[in-house]
């Protein structure tokens, strides 16, 4: 029952896709029915919805996305998340608390168990890990979320993803999008190595998403 | 003699199907040529120039059978043609510029009220203010827009690049369906013909200045902008498509010298047309403007030369042919 896509969510990505006109690369990984988590850079509330509409439909069934408790949880914007795109909601503040008392047992890794439950034995997750929207001319730093999943989940494939344009489609405060053509590149997975503390595997993970942004590469 | 404000089903005019059984007869051939090449090819650039060829006729194949059915359906079918040709020309080309934040609101009355007005006013018959939109509305209120959104960067860099592209992508390619509401003397009704001719006559000699470049192509006109255009290229193709302008001058107004220097103008506007969106592309660092017609590259591509002979064209015949 969960498996099934909501209609209102088919209807969006369609307009999303075509408004967007996004070309999808898979770079050293390919569209699989397996447990991922989706993790890209964020400039726009169009993000989730291209990322995700550009998966094939079998994934989009079993792909969530994460989402900030504070923004999205009331009225028409809970509707949207919950009912319609199956969000995880999650609390933003606490999850940013922890990057500094980490050694703490604090409601920070309440948000991860949250995450790590919702995915179960089958779902992906869609993931921004910079936690709020860009202007899209760098990557922000990531929350140390990405890297907390990693570990409670070691079987889980991180997949990095760039997004390009968006920022422009529909950029942070903006009601009205502009129509220009976007880019959408999934990168090869990331893993977390064992030797790996906290800062060098958020840093690899950025890395990894900017790595896919072709403006950057010239 | 309100004829062309009214809904027309083109189907019935003989001389439009003659045309379009002429582009079948022709798309066949191609088609054949393709696969016999297919066959004979032997090296793996050959292969490679031969699947390229392919691949473009194929493209060709079903941009005719569009463009067929808009104009057999009539003026309603092409004006939603060419706005969506002139939107997604449009967001080919700002995909390129680099736009700031402050020209989003900008960009939306570019894209979603003035594109769309351009082709509303040709759909009611006001050529008086189809004529001014663009160049004198949209040109003064898309810098007053930007200078309103506060951000002052790269301002009249940013204003002119709106404008040029809102310019060649809207304003020049709507004067092609613009043929549709001329009233020609002896000539009333025959709109949809006289848009045939201007885009048959201009893409064939794309197509001929492609293949008269490939096959005795050695002196290059402009190596920075263009590559592959060569004088021989240029004059072959300019000079077969002339030709053949001259010959279908039974399907327009014109006589038969008179139609030989019409196709001359438009394959010369199309000529520069091509290289001066090159010349965009080589300094934006990219080969084309996108990828959505296969073998050709994007709709920006395909339509530069269009953009440039349409406006020169529909002023040559309203200047010598309708008062």
């Amino acid at each position: 029952m969960s498996t099934s896509i909501h209609p209102f969510a088919r209807l969006i990505a369609a307009f999303a896709r075509g408004l967007s006109g996004v070309q999808v690369r898979w770079q050293g990984c390919a569209p699989e029915l397996r447990q991922r988590v989706y993790f890209a850079n964020h400039t726009s509330h169009l993000d989730f919805v291209v990322l995700w509409s550009a998966l094939p439909k079998e994934l989009r069934a079993r792909t969530r996305p994460v989402a900030a408790k504070d923004y999205w949880q009331s009225g028409f914007r809970s509707y949207l998340a919950q009912r319609v795109f199956r969000a995880v909601l999650v609390e933003r503040g606490a999850a940013a608390r922890t990057a500094h008392e980490e050694h703490l047992h604090s409601s920070g890794f309440a948000v991860i168990d949250q995450m790590a439950e919702a995915m179960g034995e089958r779902d992906s997750l869609i993931f921004f890990p910079e936690g709020t929207r860009g202007t899209g001319e760098t990557v922000g730093e990531f929350k140390s979320g990405l890297y907390h999943l990693a570990k409670r989940r070691p079987d889980v494939e991180l997949i990095p993803a760039y997004l390009e344009n968006l920022n422009r489609i529909l950029p942070k405060g903006e009601i009205v999008p502009v129509p220009l053509v976007s880019e959408l590149t999934f990168g090869p997975p990331v893993q977390l190595a064992e030797s790996e503390n906290k800062h060098e595997f958020l840093e690899r993970a950025r890395d990894a998403v900017c790595a896919l942004r072709r403006k950057g590469s010239e | 003699m309100e004829t062309s404000s009214k809904f027309v089903w083109n189907a019935k005019d003989p001389n439009l199907l003659l045309l379009f059984g002429g582009v079948l007869a022709l798309l066949v051939v191609a088609s054949v040529i393709g696969a016999i090449l297919k066959r004979t090819a032997k090296t793996e650039s050959t292969e490679r120039v031969v699947a390229n060829l392919n691949s473009r006729t194929r493209a060709w194949w079903k941009m005719s059978a569009v463009f067929a059915f808009t104009l057999l359906v009539g003026k309603t079918g092409s004006l939603i043609l060419f706005t969506l040709l002139s939107f997604l020309a449009l967001r080919e080309y700002i995909t390129l510029v680099p736009t700031r934040r402050g020209d989003h609101r900008t960009l939306f009355w570019t894209f979603f009220i003035i594109t769309p007005l351009q082709y509303y006013l040709i759909g009611i018959n006001w050529y008086g203010f189809f004529a001014v939109l663009i160049p004198a509305f949209a040109f003064v209120f898309i810098p007053a827009r930007i200078a309103l959104a506060g951000d002052t960067e790269h301002f009249l860099e940013r204003a002119a690049k709106i404008q040029f592209g809102l310019m060649i992508c809207a304003y020049c390619l709507s004067h092609a369906p613009a043929l549709l509401i001329l009233r020609i003397p002896n000539y009333e009704g025959h709109g949809a013909v006289l848009l045939l001719y201007l885009v048959l006559v201009d893409q064939i000699s794309d197509v001929l200045q492609y293949v008269w470049g490939k096959l005795l192509g050695r002196h290059k006109i402009a190596p920075n902008v263009s590559p592959n255009k060569t004088w021989e290229g240029f004059v072959g193709g300019v000079a077969t498509a002339t030709l053949l302008g001259a010959l279908l001058s039974w399907a327009t107004p014109f006589t038969r010298w008179q139609s030989a220097g019409m196709s001359f103008a438009i394959t010369l506007m199309g000529f520069l047309g091509g290289l001066v969106m090159s010349a965009i592309k080589r300094d934006a660092g990219v080969k084309d403007f996108g990828a959505i017609i296969e073998g050709h590259g994007g709709i920006l591509d395909r339509i530069d030369s269009l953009c440039f002979a349409a406006p020169v064209f529909f002023h040559l015949v309203r200047y010598f042919f309708v008062r």
